[in-house]
This record gives structure tokens, C-alpha cells and sequence, in this order.
């Protein structure tokens, strides 16, 4: 199996699906003759023509809304947002009328949308560029959320984002974009959503995350064996939908819960993942559930975000508050 | 049914802009100098620190010491020579991110320009008394905000004028169309310039816009607009202070087009050698907007290439000077980032910094 980046894996999915469906075509800002400021479309104007990837001018709000009305035409659009910071430039197509199309016309105008976007920090860019702001989207009901960790994962996930009848976010870490690899396989499969995965099985102590802050759970893991502790850590892969009964057994097998996340702390998507352990498996609790993440305060310049972005050696301490409770 | 023509019908030729100085510094026929010598000495060197600034930024970024940044390189003449028509006093910018000579002739300092290039949360203070709004990192997003300031002096009675930059790129976002209808309606003393720069990244012109002329633009808001050649200084100062004057009388806003050109990387992320076209870089290297300025004093015996080197020289130390000074600035400490969230912070989120430094230390 070939070994690829998030990068790589992300366009051979793009490919595969333009090959596969002649409907589908790409839309975003530099995404064409450059092949993306970060290069996930590299190559793919040039090789399905300039009637399928398109350079579009610098305006989020009818990136969105003009991929909605392409869909309407028949077509399937993938948007590219350079930053999801961005996507509030776009927050009413992408909120009011890509996620509600689907239930305002009573089923009647779909919206087989997608919207990459990549997000969250570490790699020294500032503010709106590096925000994990995926709860927002949470709160708007009709779009579902993949946020890969893995370049199998977001091949695989990504293939099942364009070909799903609803509209997806789909979120990729700009962190891990070149910096994870892995094994993915050639051909066509899809991973359907709401399937949680579990990255390592554990016994004492579940870490929950999704996209980068996986990688983060899995080293902390790494930390904790070499203590003798065996955490169970699980990455989401969508959030919306939540994989709920994944979670609940993930939760109880351990007793006890970590949300590892990169977004601010407060109405963050770990605080939906608190509360739905808290109503569904409280009586298998042995500890407070306990998340950590950025304090309230805005994505600083990059001279500030070693102090900001969470560590292992933060799940490692609340880790071990979690056993001690 | 017999056919019928629109009455407004796009331009099919772009128009000329407005040109005082050739690209040999002469001035054009007819015209005469906007600007004292001595005021075009002021800018030859304002923009050579500007010019300076980021050849030394570029060399410590290329080193890992510094963050990404825009260079302005090329665009020197294009943001200095509207800066020049305001007051510092009195008038405001609102800038993107490529404006350094504007900004340090409205007097920011370059301590302030190194620390934030070094990613100091301190380097995004703008020292009281310097007419600039904050750096701005969403494309547009300052230009409403240069319309309801202007609007704001104008209800309070003061006579003071704001000026928003922008790219051709960020053009394409609402945020600049709402702002041109809003200022239009309200007569805002207002200054939209638009820096046409041939690139939004990889994105060229063409692909902005179908439009042969921005500054059209102005009139389906109800605005005079001018297209200015963006690397004139002269032009772009005599353009601007008429526009200036109109917002200082009362009779609202105005459109610049700055044509120029974006001669190096779009930020140090960028390779533009996938993208431009060698040959049009060559041409435009030919209109460089700085050496256009000191031409024309050198014929009028007021500058000379050993002037040009020793100012280089004198440049060089400054900058060097400013990122010792940000080099040396004491190290940044978890507790920044919590300040200023809030005039004072909550204690909620008092709770959650004993909670975080607990968690780092
Ligand atoms: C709202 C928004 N969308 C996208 C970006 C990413 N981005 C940063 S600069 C840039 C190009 C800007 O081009 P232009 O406005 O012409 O200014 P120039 O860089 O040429 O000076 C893009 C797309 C952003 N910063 N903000
Ligand atoms: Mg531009």
C-alpha cells in the first residue's frame, strides 16, 4: 500500500471522485493553477481542465452559496476555503442555507455539498488562520462534520463526504497536512459516518478527540504505558453525526473520561461530548469527566502559541487528577 | 421586438490612468510637480525604509527567526503616495497587510513592525497618537471599518478623513461593496484605495473581476473614482490629496484604482514562480516606483547614487537596530494570553488561567 501525507491522500480522493463522476467539480480561491495555497489540489486542474477546477475571485460568501446553486443545477460542488476562519465570511450560506435547503423545501432541494476547509494551529499562523471553530457548525442543524486525523481517514472519509446526500464539512489539520502519514490503500472505499474509531485499546482511562488532537492522545498513551497506565483512546471522525453508542461503550469500559480538543474550552464541541456522557453513562462513572483544551481566550500571534495549543503533558496531568478522583 | 441597447454598457478598453511622472522621473507633458522637493525627499526615503524593512525581514524569515509577512516591495510608491495626502494628525488609515511606508509615516514605529513579525502579542499595540487601525487578517474586513469612522469624525464635526487599503482581491468580498453603498448614502469622508497589484495570491486580475476599470466601480455607488498609474508617486499624491479635499468639504467618498505591482512573493509562503510570468515581472521592474522618484531628483542635482547608498546604509542599522530591540524583548510568558481578552479579566476566566498554568508548569 502506498504510503501518502493528508495532502496526498486528500487529492487522490478528490481525483478518484472527478474520474468516477463527471459531476463533480472543484471551486475556491487559488485552488486551480496553483493547486491550493497548502497544494491539495495540486495538478487537478491541469489534468481534468479548467471546466471542472475553478479559480474563483476572493469571496467566501458566494464561494458557498454559488457551490449550493451549482448543486441545484445538477452538479457536485467541493468548495475550498483557504482557512475554516474564513467560513464566517460565508456563516449564513454555509449556516442559513447549505445545512437548512434540505428541510426548508421539505426535501424537495438537497444540498450534496461539500466544503473543505482546513483548520487549527501549531504551524506559526495567526488568529483566524489557526481557530478550531467546528462547534459553531454543530449548532447549525443539517450539515455533518468529518475531521480526519489520518490520511486514510480523510481519503476514505472524504469520498464518503462527496458522495453523501447531505452537505459536509470537512475539516482538515493543518498540522497534520504533511507532518502525519500513512498506509492508503489505492483504490475506492468510503468510511461511513458517525462510526467513531478506537486508535489503541485501553482499561483505565478513556481520551476522546478527532482530528489533530488525536495524534496528541496517542502520545500521551505512549507516556502513560510506559507508567503502567492503559488508556483507551477513541477519535471521533465526525461530529456531527456523534457516534453516540461508540462513545457510551468507549466510557464504560474505562470508567473514566479525558475530551482532548484544539478549540477554546467554553460551548466547545467537548462540552457536548461531557454532556452526552454525563446523561447516557453516568452510573459508569468513576471520576469527573475532565477536558483539556485552550483556555477562553482568542488564537494569539505565533510567538504566544506554545503557551496556548494543548500538550501531552497536560493530558498527562489530568490524566492522573481522572485517577486519583 | 425591435432590439434594445442598455444604457450603461462596460468599458471595453481599460482607461488611462493618471500619470505625472514618466518612468525616467521627467515629468509628463503639461504637468508640474504636486509635491516641494523636499517633500519628495521625505518619500524617496520613507519608501527606501519601507523598501529596507522587508528586504531584511525577508532574509531573517528565509533563517526561521521571523513569522510569515507581506512584503511591499513594488508597491512602495502605491502606499506612500496616498499616505502623504493626509494628516497623521487628524486622518486615519485602516490597513491590510502590505502598507509598511504608509504606516511608518503615519508614525508607526519600527519596534512595534519588528515585534510583530516576531509574533509579539506586544508588536500589535499601536502606540496612542498613530492614526492606525489595528493589522487586520480577514480580507476587507477593515474597509467597513474606515467607513464608519470617517461617518463618526463627520457627526462629531471633525474634519478628519479615513483611508482604507485593500487589494484587488479583498475588492471581491462584500465587506467592500457594502462599505462603498453605506459611504456613498452617507457621504462619508472616506477613501477607498484599492491597491491593484495584479495578484491575490495565485489568483491574477482576471479572474477578480471582469471589469476593464476598478475605479468604474465608484460610480454604481454614486462616487467619483480615478485610476491612477500605482507606481507614481506624484500622481497617486495629487490624486489622492483632490479626493482628500472632497471628503474635507463634505462631498463624501472616493474610489483609487493604484495600478502597480506585487514584485515579490505574496508572503514568505509563497512561490510565485509557479505562478508569474517572468517576462511581465521584467517590464514592471523597469517602473520601479523608487528609482522613479530619485530620477527626477537627480535631475534637479537633489539626489545622487551616493546618497542612494548611504541611506541604504543608514536604513540597514535601523532595522538591525529595531530587531535587536526585538530579539532582546523579554520572552513571552503564559500570562499574555490572558490579557486584554477583557478590560479586566472575569473571574471565570481567573479560573481558568490558575487552571491552565497549573496544567503547564
Ligand atoms: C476573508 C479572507 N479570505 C482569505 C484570506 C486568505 N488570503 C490572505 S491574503 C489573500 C490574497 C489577497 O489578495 P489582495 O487583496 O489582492 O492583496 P495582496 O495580497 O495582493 O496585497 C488571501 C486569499 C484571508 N486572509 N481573508
Ligand atoms: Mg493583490
Amino acid at each position: 500500500m502506498p504510503q501518502m501525507n493528508m495532502v496526498e491522500a486528500i487529492r487522490d480522493a478528490l481525483k478518484l471522485e472527478m474520474l468516477r463522476d463527471e459531476r463533480v467539480v472543484l471551486l475556491g480561491q487559488d485552488v486551480g493553477h496553483l493547486g491550493g495555497v497548502f497544494r491539495v489540489t495540486d495538478g487537478l486542474q491541469q489534468f481534468f481542465g479548467p471546466k471542472r477546477v475553478f479559480d474563483t475571485p476572493l469571496a467566501e460568501a458566494v464561494i458557498c452559496g454559488s457551490a449550493l446553486g451549482l448543486a441545484f443545477s445538477g452538479l457536485v460542488p467541493v468548495a475550498e476555503i483557504q482557512f475554516l476562519g474564513f467560513t464566517h465570511q460565508a456563516f449564513h450560506q454555509i449556516c442559513h442555507q447549505i445545512a437548512r435547503t434540505r428541510f426548508r423545501s421539505r426535501g424537495s432541494h438537497p444540498a450534496q455539498v461539500t466544503i473543505r476547509a482546513p483548520f487549527g494551529g501549531g504551524v506559526k499562523t495567526p488568529e483566524l488562520h489557526s481557530d478550531a471553530i467546528e462547534a459553531q457548525f454543530v449548532q447549525a442543524p443539517g450539515i455533518k462534520i468529518a475531521l480526519p486525523s489520518n490520511p486514510y481517514d480523510a481519503k476514505g472519509l472524504l469520498l464518503q463526504a462527496i458522495r453523501d446526500p447531505d452537505p459536509v464539512l470537512f475539516l482538515e489539520p493543518l498540522r497534520g497536512y504533511r507532518l502525519v502519514t500513512g498506509e492508503v490503500p489505492e483504490g475506492d472505499y468510503t468510511i461511513p459516518f458517525g462510526k467513531l474509531r478506537v486508535v489503541r485499546e485501553g482499561t483505565d482511562v478513556t481520551l476522546i478527540a478527532w482530528s489533530v488532537a488525536v495524534g496528541l492522545c496517542e502520545r500521551a498513551a505512549e507516556k502513560l504505558a510506559e507508567k503502567g497506565i492503559s488508556a483507551h483512546v477513541i477519535d471521533l471522525r465526525t461530529i456531527v453525526p456523534l457516534d453516540v453508542e461508540g462513545l457510551v461503550a468507549a466510557v464504560e469500559k474505562t470508567g473514566r473520561a479525558v475530551v482532548v480538543q484544539e478549540a477554546p474550552r467554553s460551548a466547545s464541541f467537548g462540552s457536548e461530548v461531557i454532556a452526552t456522557i454525563q446523561e447516557e453513562c453516568f452510573y459508569s462513572l468513576e471520576a469527573p469527566v475532565k477536558r483539556v483544551s485552550p483556555p477562553d481566550t482568542p488564537y494569539p500571534l505565533h510567538g504566544l502559541e506554545d503557551h496556548y495549543v494543548p500538550t501531552v503533558d497536560m493530558i498527562l496531568k489530568v490524566v492522573v487528577e481522572s485517577l486519583n478522583a | 421586438m425591435a432590439k434594445h441597447t442598455p444604457q450603461f454598457m462596460p468599458n471595453t478598453k481599460q482607461i488611462e490612468p493618471l500619470r505625472i511622472l514618466d518612468e525616467n522621473g521627467k515629468l509628463l507633458r503639461g504637468e508640474t510637480p504636486p509635491m516641494s522637493d523636499d517633500l519628495a525627499i521625505y518619500a524617496v526615503k520613507t519608501m527606501m525604509m519601507g523598501r529596507g524593512f522587508d528586504e531584511k525581514s525577508f532574509s531573517l524569515q528565509r533563517q526561521g527567526r521571523l513569522g510569515t509577512f507581506a512584503p511591499v516591495i513594488g508597491q512602495e510608491a502605491s502606499t506612500l503616495g496616498p499616505a502623504l495626502a493626509l494628516d497623521p494628525k487628524r486622518d486615519w488609515i485602516a490597513p491590510q497587510y502590505r502598507e509598511l511606508p504608509a504606516l511608518l509615516h503615519m508614525g508607526l514605529p519600527f519596534e512595534s513592525i519588528a515585534l510583530y513579525r516576531l509574533g509579539r502579542q506586544a508588536g500589535a499595540c499601536i502606540p496612542e497618537g498613530v492614526h492606525v487601525l489595528p493589522h487586520q487578517i480577514s480580507l476587507a474586513a477593515q474597509i467597513p471599518h474606515a467607513v464608519g469612522l470617517g461617518w463618526g469624525l463627520k457627526l462629531q464635526g471633525k474634519d478628519g478623513v479615513s483611508m482604507a487599503f485593500f487589494g484587488d482581491g479583498a475588492s471581491s468580498e462584500g465587506d467592500f461593496h457594502e462599505s462603498c453603498n453605506l459611504a456613498g448614502v452617507m457621504k462619508a469622508p472616506v477613501i477607498f484605495l484599492l491597491q491593484d497589484n495584479g495578484w491575490a495570491i495565485s489568483t491574477p486580475r482576471a479572474i477578480q473581476t471582469a471589469t476593464t476599470d476598478f475605479a468604474a466601480r465608484a460610480l454604481g455607488y454614486g462616487f467619483p473614482g480615478f485610476a491612477v498609474d500605482g507606481n507614481d508617486l506624484f500622481a497617486l499624491y495629487a490624486a489622492t490629496t483632490e479626493a482628500v479635499a472632497r471628503a474635507r468639504a463634505g462631498e463624501g467618498p472616493t474610489l483609487i484604482e493604484s495600478r502597480t505591482f506585487r514584485m515579490w512573493a505574496h508572503t514568505t509562503a509563497d512561490d510565485p514562480t509557479r505562478y508569474v510570468d517572468p517576462k511581465v515581472l521584467e517590464q514592471w521592474k523597469k517602473k520601479d516606483p523608487i528609482e522613479r522618484v530619485q530620477k527626477y531628483l537627480a535631475a534637479k542635482g537633489k539626489w545622487n547614487d551616493a546618497m542612494t547608498a548611504q541611506f541604504k546604509e543608514e536604513v540597514a542599522a535601523k532595522v538591525e537596530k529595531a530587531y535587536e530591540y526585538g530579539f532582546n524583548y523579554p520572552p513571552s510568558k503564559v500570562e499574555e494570553i490572558f490579557e486584554n481578552v477583557f478590560a479586566t479579566i472575569t473571574p471565570q476566566l481567573e479560573r481558568q488561567r490558575a487552571r491552565h498554568i497549573a496544567l503547564r508548569s
